[in-house]
């Protein structure tokens, strides 16, 4: 129970970096660990103890499978999280064209 | 780069682009496949451009020859998907190629070939991706 | 199984790669096929709305083992339906009109690949049967909402763009995690399943968890009001057709539409949640409009509108859910969640129409100044007439279809005995009135100062906006009761009855 509690701490670490840093490049990071930790997260649901690949020949006796479902999503996720980050990292070297900055704080065009 | 640099970079990517290829067609059989394979292609152009580096306008003509080729494959792999609709049950994403046997290469119906669609697909994103953040750094410092 | 749902996925996405391919060679191509191509969508969702037919769709053809669903399941019942044709008719008219509006900016064809990843992935959000892809199919729809909002590439753009990266990363996050939660304890995604499993489950603290991250996200991506920070940025920058696609269209598919769903036809919603629905509402529609009546900048003041607009929505669906789970007259139920379904409708057609006049004014004056503007009504006599016919209707005036919708869900209030909601509304629509009183003044009439020889806009942005004025009377005719069973008893049906929604995907 412990490993996924430790997963949900990670998680509000990466959301703790988000909220804190003032560097555009570190919040993206941020980011990044907020979700990686949910990654764990769904490749802990679907490990089972002394479980082997799921690829099913029929040659195995009495076979303990982990459960490949989890594994997809995760697959799935990282694919999502890749176009994310490169969108942010995209969005934030344009940012950094037109500021001249990556502090948050000087990047403060629209208000109210 | 210096000549270290650049003679391991010469010695070492035509082996992972290799292993890479290996991850694509093996996608059924072991752990890997499209994502996976795709992402080490990948890696070997971007080690390539980075041990050599190019200069911009050779980057910008490949940037628009990888965004097209992975616009072209992803069309590919929905042609496949929308080819079950006429044969076999009828259905969208049917497999309807014959399965053959378990641990064959040529096995498992359409699954290698949609692995190998996304396997070009994701290595020329990636490639887009790298190449415009690449490019993009370069137009300011000019 | 020779149904043709999945067109409704297949055709925008491999639109949306074939115009970076063929886009290259004549630049014709990406301007014809996006309005052609949804069109035939429109005339294929409003054909399937007047069916009956509710139906299921397995991808692939796994056939379910022993009654437990394992492939990837479409479903299309009443909801679905109604969404789909928001989504198609607003997508085609706004499609239509940026074919002028876009002209301005460089590299149409990837405003256009967009355009249509953005059209797909809410096609697929709204016809999706399991958790997990509806999560893939969303971040598809939002990805390509970031880069639109991008589109300018201006200092402001960018800054909107990033803080709506930022926010609506920590909403898919939320969703992911709470989707691992729930397969953790069910072991399915199947939302059916997981339906039918949780009636046997008695985890009461996990359900709740879960219950609040899922509302979390959504409402980060409704933007409900704690969370609505980024969509007075992203709408007022994004371009003007996008702004209507976002507050037309995304915001409903991508955050109301799945709550709705999830809370309807997965949890067996308990009176607390259902009092936390219905408090995040009237927040948003009260915060929403207060803060609305300060604005200066045309889009930005359309945005916090749009925050009020949902809370009505919400507010409606709110106390539907009160009135089930405390088990009261169903018919207060029902008549209180068509009302919302059909504020629903309204808020897309007058909010795109709106947000499409203020790209009318933007593309002529190159301003959204408000203490600019003035006495436009002689120059753009359509862009004013269509603009006076939105704002009649979105603060409720008789023969517009906005009245109808608010009287519908207010009506609702008073017969559940929830006089204080019903009030709020009633205020709530008389502040909307005096913001948008301000706008037509302000913009419309009253002396022009700077602009006195400007034209209308060419004939394609003209065109979305009459049809849409006319859509904004003639969906009126939806509040005779006769006509509104018609298209709205199957969606209210599909939510109401759990069992209705489970038979069509394991069918026992």
């Amino acid at each position: 129970m412990i490993v996924y509690i430790l997963c949900f701490v990670l998680f509000l670490v990466g959301l703790y970096g988000v909220i804190t840093r003032r560097n555009l490049v570190k919040i993206v990071i941020s980011l990044s660990i907020m979700e990686f930790s949910i990654f764990i997260f769904l490749a802990l649901i679907g490990y089972i103890d002394g479980g082997i690949a799921p690829i099913i020949t029929g040659q195995d006796i009495n076979p303990t499978y982990v459960d490949p479902l989890p594994q997809a999503m995760v697959l799935t996720a990282i694919v999502i999280g890749l176009a994310t980050t490169a969108m942010l990292m995209a969005i934030a070297i344009r940012l950094y064209r037109k500021y001249g900055t990556f502090d948050i704080r000087e990047i403060k065009n629209l208000k109210g | 780069m210096s000549l270290i640099v650049k003679k391991v970079a010469q010695l070492i990517t035509g082996f992972i682009f290799l292993y890479g290829i290996y991850i694509i067609v093996h996608g059924h059989l072991t752990p890997g496949g499209g994502f996976a394979g795709g992402a080490i292609v990948a890696g070997a152009y971007i080690l390539q451009t980075l041990a050599f580096g190019r200069d911009t306008l050779l980057l910008k003509k490949k940037e628009t020859n990888t965004s097209l080729s992975e616009s072209i494959s992803i069309l590919i792999a929905l042609m496949l998907a929308g080819a079950g609709f006429f044969i076999g049950t009828k259905v969208f994403f049917n497999n309807y190629l014959p399965t053959g046997k378990i641990g064959d290469l040529v096995s498992a119906g359409t699954i290698p070939l949609y692995n190998i669609f996304i396997g070009i697909e994701v290595a020329a994103a990636l490639l887009t991706i790298f190449l415009a953040l690449l490019i993009y750094k370069e137009e300011i410092e000019e | 199984m020779n149904s043709l749902i999945p067109l409704f996925i297949i055709i925008p996405l491999a639109t949306a790669f074939i115009i970076p391919v063929i886009g290259k060679l004549t630049n014709y191509f990406a301007k014809t096929i996006t309005p052609v191509m949804l069109l035939i969508l429109c005339f294929f969702s409003i054909s399937l709305l007047f069916c009956s037919k509710q139906e299921s769709y397995i991808v692939g053809g796994w056939q379910p083992v022993d009654d437990i669903p394992i492939g990837i399941y479409l479903v299309l019942d009443g909801f679905s339906k109604l969404i789909l044709c928001i989504i198609s008719i607003i997508g085609f008219l706004v499609a239509f009109y940026s074919i002028s509006y876009i002209s301005k900016y460089t590299s149409e064809n990837n405003f256009y690949a967009l355009f249509c990843l953005m059209i797909a992935g809410m096609n697929g959000v709204v016809l999706s049967g399991d958790l997990f892809n509806m999560f893939v199919f969303l971040e598809i729809s939002v990805i390509a909402s970031y880069a639109l909002v991008a589109f300018g590439v201006g200092k402001n753009e960018l800054e909107a763009s990033f803080k709506y990266q930022v926010l609506g990363n920590i909403a898919s996050f939320l969703i992911l995690f709470s989707i691992a939660l729930l397969y953790w304890q069910t072991k399915t995604l199947n939302i059916a399943d997981i339906s039918d499993v949780l009636q046997t489950h008695d985890d009461s603290v996990f359900l709740t968890f879960t219950q609040i991250l899922l509302i979390t996200g959504f409402g980060l991506k409704a933007a409900i009001i704690p969370f609505h920070a980024w969509l007075p940025d992203a709408h007022s920058s994004a371009p003007s057709p996008v702004s209507a696609m976002l507050s037309g269209v995304l915001i409903k598919a991508i955050g109301v539409y799945v709550l709705i769903r999830l809370f309807f036809n997965m949890f067996e919603f308990t009176y607390e949640i259902a009092v936390v629905i219905t408090v995040l509402g009237t927040l948003s529609m009260i915060i929403g409009s207060v803060l609305a009546i300060n604005q200066w900048d045309i889009k930005r003041l359309l945005a916090y509108s749009s925050i009020s607009q949902i809370g009505y929505i919400i507010l409606g669906f709110g106390i539907g859910m009160m009135v089930l789970s405390k088990g009261g007259k169903e018919g207060v139920a029902v008549l209180a969640i068509s009302g919302s379904l059909f504020h629903m409708v309204n808020h897309s057609v007058f909010k795109g129409l709106l947000f499409l006049n203020a790209g009318a004014i933007e593309y002529r004056t190159n301003t959204r100044d408000m203490n600019q503007l003035g006495g436009l009504a002689e120059n753009m006599p359509i862009t004013s007439t269509s603009s006076l016919g939105a704002s009649m209707s979105i603060s409720g005036i008789p023969p517009f279809n906005g009245f109808f919708s608010k009287l519908i869900i207010i009506i609702a209030a008073v017969q559940a005995k929830f006089y204080l909601l019903a009030f709020l509304a009633v205020m709530v629509s008389i502040i909307t009135l005096a913001y948008f009183l301000k706008f037509q003044k302000s913009v419309f009439y009253g002396k022009n100062k700077n602009f006195r020889d400007i034209k209308e806009v060419p004939f394609t942005m003209s065109f979305s906006m009459i049809i849409l004025v006319i859509l904004c009377l003639g969906l009126s005719v939806l509040a005779i009761p006769s006509v509104r069973e018609v298209v709205f008893d199957q969606a209210v049906n599909s939510l109401i009855n759990l069992d209705e929604y489970l038979n069509l995907v394991i069918k026992y």
